[in-house]
């Protein structure tokens, strides 16, 4: 009885640690709105972590979409000629990358490369005592470095999704059109003709938005509130992969049952 | 000890976690001098610095900085406040990703609107006065400890604050660097015209600059007075602590039973 006991109180502790955990993350994030003006002000702070975010993400953004491409386009040219519909295999390839592929895979991507640096990042500033010293300054570490490595992950990620998406599409043109001969006037204009702009292009945009402001969100929290270890520095980038996966799918799922609806 | 001071600390208290770190702490930091608080490690020293910066609130008493009670201040109030502060952290804290130069330019481009040859020119003084104008291109990762800690220090005096606060300033230095800071400590209070708040557990050194000294142990002042008061008292506690005995006043042994009955129980195996 006394094992029961344990394990139900070692079960809802946790459960409430969890729930505390996100009342901070919430409080966490107002503060970091609240603080979020200075960012924008001096646009050097920002452009600096939209390089390091961004652009030096591009690597494996670019590489990463063109693969996805290849292999929607073997995949999809392999199904779709089995009922003689190859001349599809743009729509295919252009749909499944601008509504799921792009955003989604491109977030967690985003997540590895750049989530977890700026998790170890602000992490181990806290380690070695560099947001105390710089709050002791007058100068605050939400402001100051927090809230610029948030913003820089936010306006990168969508910019990532689109050039991942880009990318998987030249590889679906590679594949189908260069390598198997699919017919490239009709790749283009089916592609052209059933790729809606809002419906499909902007909702993907919307994804990857979403997706951009959690990874950033759990990025940082995580580092802000690591242990001041090593060891809690390697925990805090560990769960910051692991639940910006979670949270990314999650927030998948939940966004595309609103937004296709008439499905 | 005079009464134009700088910082008073009044009947504090602190706990972290319903654990009392600090109990009824009395101690006065006259203007212009510098004070070592000492006392071994964990007895609560640098959750005082803590406090006396505001990052921390006490549990019941107060500290006043130049008149103003630094608990009761709003956010803006003690950033104005710690603008006139500089705090040297005990391993330096420089920002990593930037060089010495930055480092030390830091504040005045975050709380001044200076030219840029107006703050080069300043952060030039700063770094000969610590010996290092040199070494102004290199990053932190390229610095010795001492060296690190000399540029942290030209950083916290960017702004030639009036109130310095040193965190285990000696740290893991080598005799010579000790020396170098322990001098610059002394030499950069009389020149600012600053008042230095040392925390510390290094006593040779701190003896030689410091104009006062107040001994903690279990987050209370158990011994007070100036270097030669110091050396001259026959209180054990303080006695123990010059000397470095091993036991005394502050036991050796962490509390335990009794020795033979310990080494005559069979353990269980787990």
């Amino acid at each position: 009885m006394d094992k029961i006991s344990a394990v139900l109180v070692g079960l809802g502790s946790r459960v409430t640690d969890r729930i505390w955990r996100l009342g901070f993350a919430m409080r966490f994030f107002v503060m970091l709105l609240v603080y979020s003006g200075q960012t924008f002000l001096r646009p050097r702070l920002l452009l600096r972590e939209i390089w390091f975010c961004g652009v030096l993400s591009l690597i494996i953004i670019l590489v990463s979409g063109l693969f996805v491409g290849l292999v929607l386009g073997l995949q999809g040219y392999d199904t779709l000629q089995r009922y003689g519909s190859s001349e599809a295999l743009g729509i295919l390839v252009a749909l499944s990358l601008v509504r799921e592929l792009g955003p989604v895979v491109a977030g967690l991507l985003f997540a590895s490369r750049a989530g977890s640096a700026v998790t170890a990042e602000i992490g181990l500033m806290k380690a070695t005592e560099q947001l105390k010293a710089m709050d002791m300054m007058a100068v605050n570490p939400l402001a100051r470095v927090v809230a610029p490595r948030f913003w820089g992950g936010v306006i990168s990620m969508p910019l990532l999704a689109a050039l991942f998406s880009m990318m998987g599409v030249f590889g679906g043109y590679l594949i189908g059109v260069v390598f198997i001969g699919v017919d490239e006037g009709a790749f283009w204009s089916q592609m052209q003709s059933a790729v809606d702009f809002r419906e499909d292009v902007l909702n993907g945009v919307i994804k990857s938005f979403v997706f951009g402001v959690a990874v950033s969100l759990i990025a940082v929290f995580e580092g802000y509130d690591s242990i001041p270890t090593a060891e809690g520095v390697s925990r805090a980038i560990t769960r910051t992969v692991v639940t910006s996966a979670l949270a990314i799918l999650a927030l998948d799922f939940v966004l595309t049952s609103f937004m296709f609806r008439s499905l | 000890m005079p009464t134009d001071n700088l910082v008073k600390i009044s009947d504090l208290n602190f706990s972290y976690d319903n654990r009392a770190i600090l109990n009824g702490i009395n101690m006065e930091f006259p203007r212009g001098k510098v004070v070592a608080i000492m006392g071994g490690s964990g007895c609560g020293k640098t959750t005082l610095l803590r406090l006396i910066g505001g990052q921390l609130r006490p549990s019941s008493g107060s500290v006043t900085v130049n008149g103003r009670v630094v608990h009761e201040m709003g956010h803006d109030e003690l950033y104005e406040m710690r603008r006139r502060m500089g705090m040297l952290f005990q391993f330096g804290a420089l920002f990593t990703d930037i060089s010495v130069y930055d480092n030390v330019a830091f504040q005045m481009r975050e709380h001044t609107d200076l030219p840029e040859e107006l703050i080069r020119d300043l952060v030039m003084m700063k770094l000969n006065a610590v010996g290092l104008r040199g070494a102004h291109a290199l990053m932190p990762n390229e610095l010795s400890g001492g060296m690190a800690r000399r540029v942290a220090l030209a950083r916290a005096i960017a702004l030639d604050p009036m109130l310095m606060m040193y965190d285990e300033p000696f740290t893991g230095l080598d005799p010579l660097s000790l020396g170098v800071i322990g001098q610059l400590i002394r030499k950069l209070n009389d020149a600012l015209g600053a008042t230095s708040v040392m925390v510390t557990h290094d006593i040779q050194e701190s003896m030689l600059i410091v104009d006062y000294i107040y001994f903690m142990s279990d987050g209370r002042v158990v011994a007070e007075g100036t270097p030669d008061e110091l050396r001259a008292t026959k209180d054990p506690f303080v006695h123990q602590f010059l000397y470095a005995e091993a036991d005394g006043p502050v036991p050796f042994h962490y509390p335990a039973g009794d020795f033979s009955a310990d080494l005559l129980r069979v353990p269980a195996r787990g």
